[in-house]
């Protein structure tokens, strides 16, 4: 095991956290014996297979299911007007409103009438087993007519675009402004000394987490409850979510998520799947079930990012930034997804970056088009913004005449700033974002690349090489209830953990947090071990099951740790406060007498006198002699509203290699240096990262989600989709720098998302480095062979 | 439907399978051995990796007839009778090689078959060994560690 080279925390006494501990989920995943859903059987299920329209926008004359019915196994063919009183008025939710008069089109699970994106489903197939599902889908003949679509996210816009909701009369569905003083914006402009402006695309991208998604449905025929299966990263979420949707009253619906395969934001929804397998499951009386194809994953899952930004930069002659203006516009795709209006906005509060900036302007306009509804992806708003502000300011270096690490020094918001209440109305929590470019200054060695740099460029060769900063700061820890309230999102943002003490001084931790690859259970039992003064083999973790963990709000925002391991902390808490108590009976001694030492209260200055753990556990089990008054047992929940974001930061910086013959680019080297305040895990903080940059870095270089102009999707598999394999991926070179966060009491920040962030602008800052010379400034991404190519022949005159 | 017969991790099965059953399809849904992954239906991303008579194989990609009287090894079948796994396995525990794990059976049993067949992988060598093989957690680096720890050719890795 390699480590960080600073794997530094703050917490020097504990015995646990801070140290890396190989994790307890790996056995049932190494040997197979872990259950994804697919995995698993019932009896009696009925598989579903569904048709999906194979036009962008289309009325639907007719579903013609015979031909289907004659297949061996299939059972019935369901048109999407034949399953409406299955959901009646209830459509799929969208939980975030982000403004009053926001379009929100009704989103039924199945179309009934016009078909508005390629894979949106159309019909229904029910049959005996997966193959016989999958033919008769395939047999199922719809007879569209074809309507005008707009795929474009600029062309919907355009005046006499094709509506994708005709009754809307419009293809926007909201637009959004954080303009807290515009006057001070055009003032800034008007004096500027430099001004930026630039235009980027973020290319739509398929998450395509290694499990596709997967649903079962079992209903209890006698009792009317529901167990709902799914390959979901927020099980509690999707409780009340069907509940609301499809009518079933929310204490007889039990939502489990197996072992799931990887989330990266495309399982934090409520799909059409899901509510059509529920609905089914209780209108017929038997499990229903449906397993996802890759190809079906391309379309039928949400896709990330798909913004056209505007960046504007106003500085004066030494490069200090005085205003940054955002023009926005974000594709929604054809429906609002659960939080699809909101990702914009999650990036909308960050686009000045981790620089001290004065004024900001952003205005969002979101849109529809004939595709798949995006959503949150990795990082969901926050790396389309660090995206904009880090090219923008490379931009900017090279109008000042600096270099991108000097550019960045002049605007860092200063370590003795903080707390810092940013132009966007933020309070970051800490930070020394100086000391971080240091350090990745130094671990790049970035003297020695530039004179490699420069001879290369001397020599006129062929293999140009570029060096790519990226210096980021994330919100986090997602998040103050009151302020989700300001953004008319309707949910909360605590999370809840519950801690309870067996009799034999085992212990059982329930988190509402619902891990998905990230270690939850190593990292908790880390917690409450430390805590405790007990083996963390001695906890277990549970979790992803709404009837053991009733209550929680899941996994998704880089928020397991600072809120849902903060709730676990707090209970733990809250089990030695009353195990205190319990221990001064038994002492007859004063509780504030009493110390907590390696797992037993003693008297303090008389070690002799001690109440082990495992005897107040026992006392707490048998009741037999507690304190007067006290409840029996040993157990305590918390929920925890974290007062605010936590604000992880960093530096990348991206060594590449661009072969100016081919356009082929290569990543030779790649520094990380993350501020996630302390770590419990250094281990599981160092493999975030790296499984972090390769997908960031993934959008730079390989991946695109490829639309035709009739709305066509081509990328449906992965061989025409560039996951990046090992042969891609280069070797990182991963450190932290630890500034504790005050916002929680463990000063822990958040990691999940902040390689994903930092990535995609440090590489193709690099590729822009490498290519300047020869008269490239803009790179689109993904800056695949070709577009580079390209770029460099058009730079050079010659043609494109 | 077709009588084969597969030795799966050792024990002699027959069954009757459609022609057209996917190999992968028969181990997970008629013997009930589902570890072994699916993650694409495009033969790309190596989830479905088993050995077939000691060759890694894309289990989807290949029917399940045409594995009749062949020996077969899935994740099921590669630790110890006693439980103790295999030093690939334990490998890839003890390097941080997995995340969600849902390639890493199909990883790791392609990374048992490469290491067999060329024993003195390095870093290139492993990262080209298991490009059939797709991971979205990881970024590969651990696996790559894991992999080289096995084959007894050092590491690599961050700084310091």
């Amino acid at each position: 095991m390699t480590m960080t080279d600073d794997p530094a925390t703050h917490m020097d006494s504990a015995s646990h956290m801070g140290r890396p501990r190989l994790r307890r989920e790996d056995p049932e995943l190494l040997t197979g014996e872990a259950q994804f859903i697919d995995d698993m059987s019932l009896h009696g299920e009925v598989w579903v297979g569904i048709v999906r329209s194979t036009e962008a926008h289309a009325t639907i004359l007719g579903v013609d299911g015979s031909a289907a019915l004659e297949i061996d196994g299939v059972t019935e063919v369901l048109s999407g007007a034949d399953l409406a009183p299955l959901w009646g008025e209830g459509a799929l939710p969208c939980a975030w409103p982000v403004t009053d008069d926001m379009r929100n089109p009704a989103h039924l699970p199945v179309a009934t009438s016009v078909a508005k994106y390629v894979g949106d489903a159309v019909a229904v197939v029910l049959a005996d087993s997966r193959y016989a599902a999958a033919d008769g889908a395939a047999a199922v003949s719809v007879d569209y007519d074809p309507l005008p679509a707009v795929v474009d996210v600029e062309a919907a816009v355009a005046d006499g675009a094709p509506l994708v909701h005709e009754d809307l009369g419009t293809n926007e569905s909201y637009t959004w402004p954080l303009i807290p003083n515009p006057e001070a914006v055009e003032e800034a402009f008007s004096n500027a000394a430099h001004v930026v402006s630039e235009r980027y695309v973020q290319q739509r991208l398929i998450p395509a987490p290694m499990e596709p998604r997967g649903v079962i449905a079992a209903p209890g025929v006698a009792s009317g409850e529901l167990t709902l299966y799914s390959a979901t990263q927020i099980p509690h979420i999707l409780k009340v979510m069907t509940a609301v949707t499809l009518g079933i009253p929310e204490h007889k619906i039990r939502v489990v998520a197996p072992s799931v395969g990887g989330g990266f934001g495309c399982k934090l929804n409520v799909y059409a799947e899901e509510i059509l397998c529920s609905a089914l499951a209780m209108d017929r009386g038997v499990p229903v079930r449906w397993t996802e194809s890759r190809s079906e994953a391309a379309t039928a899952t949400i896709q990330g990012r798909g913004q056209v930004q505007h960046i504007e930069l106003a500085a004066d002659d030494t490069g200090r930034v005085q205003a940054v203006r955002v023009k926005l516009l974000a594709d929604m795709g054809a429906y609002l997804q659960l939080v699809t209006p909101g990702v914009p906005l999650l990036g909308g509060f960050l686009y000045h970056g981790c620089y001290d900036i004065a004024h900001y302007s952003f205005e969002c306009t979101s849109v529809f088009t004939n595709k798949t509804p995006t959503d949150a992806y990795r990082g969901a708003g926050r790396p389309e913004a660090t995206y904009a502000i880090e090219r923008a300011m490379d931009s900017l270096a090279v109008a000042v005449g600096v270099t991108p690490e000097e550019i960045r020094s002049r605007n860092f918001i200063a370590a003795d700033a903080f707390p810092y209440e940013s132009c966007a109305g933020l309070i970051f929590d800490s930070g020394d974002y100086q000391a971080v470019l240091d350090k990745a200054v130094e671990m790049a060695g970035l003297e020695g690349v530039r004179a490699t740099q420069a001879q290369r460029r001397a020599d006129g060769s062929s293999r140009q090489i570029g060096i790519g900063f990226s210096s980021y700061v994330e919100m986090c820890g997602l998040a103050p209830s009151r302020v989700l309230a300001s953004l008319n999102y309707g949910a909360g943002g605590w999370e809840a953990a519950t801690v309870r003490v067996l009799p034999t001084a085992k212990v059982q931790v329930i988190t509402g947090s619902t891990p998905h690859g990230q270690g939850h259970e190593t990292s908790w039992s880390m917690i409450v071990a430390d805590k405790l003064g007990i083996d963390p083999d001695d906890v277990e973790v549970l979790h992803s099951d709404t009837a053991i963990s009733p209550t929680g709000l899941d996994t998704y925002g880089s928020r397991s740790l600072s809120v849902g391991g903060t709730a676990v902390f707090m209970a733990t808490d809250k089990v030695l406060d009353k195990a205190r108590l319990i221990a001064a009976h038994q002492l007859e001694a004063n509780e504030d007498d009493l110390e907590y030492v390696d797992g037993a209260f003693q008297v303090k200055g008389t070690p002799t006198a001690a109440a082990p753990f495992a005897a107040i556990a026992f006392a707490a089990f048998t009741a037999h002699d507690l304190p007067d008054g006290m409840e029996p047992n040993l157990e305590a929940h918390v929920t925890y509203d974290p007062p605010n974001f936590t604000f992880p930061n960093g530096t990348h910086i991206a060594v590449v290699e661009v072969d100016t013959d081919t356009g082929d680019v290569g990543i030779v080297d790649y520094v990380a240096v993350d501020d996630c305040g302390n770590q419990v895990n250094p281990m599981i903080v160092e493999g975030q990262v790296h499984g972090g940059v390769l997908q960031g870095a993934a959008q730079a270089l390989y991946e695109d989600a490829v639309y035709t102009e009739d709305g066509q999707i081509v990328t449906v598999n992965l061989g025409d989709y560039l996951v990046p394999s090992a042969a891609e991926a280069p070797v990182y070179r991963v450190a932290s720098h630890v500034t504790p966060s005050p916002t929680n009491p463990m000063g822990v920040k958040g990691i999940g998302e902040a390689g994903t962030i930092a990535a995609t602008p440090a590489v193709i800052n690099a590729v822009v480095d490498a290519l300047r010379p020869m008269g490239v400034t803009d790179m689109a991404m993904p800056a695949s062979p070709q577009t580079v190519w390209r770029a460099i022949n058009e730079a050079q005159g010659g043609a494109s | 439907m077709e009588s084969i017969t597969l030795a799966v991790n050792g024990t002699e099965r027959n069954l009757e399978v459609e022609p057209r059953t996917l190999l992968v399809h028969a181990l997970r849904d008629d013997l009930r051995l589902t570890g072994t992954n699916i993650g694409c239906d495009s033969s790309s991303c190596g989830a479905c990796t088993v050995l077939v008579d000691g060759q890694s194989v894309k289990s989807c990609t290949m029917f399940a007839v045409q594995a009749d009287g062949a020996d077969v090894t899935t994740i099921e079948g590669v630790a110890d009778s006693d439980g103790t796994m295999h030093p690939m396995q334990q490998a890839f525990h003890e390097h941080h090689a997995l995340q969600c794990g849902y390639c890493t059976p199909g990883m790791v049993m392609a990374a048992i078959s490469l290491v067999e067949e060329y024993p003195d992988l390095d870093d290139q060598g492993v990262r080209h060994g298991l490009e059939g093989n797709l991971c979205r957690c990881t970024g590969y680096q651990n696996i790559v560690n894991a992999v080289l720890a096995v084959a007894g050719s050092g590491s690599e890795g961050s700084e310091s």
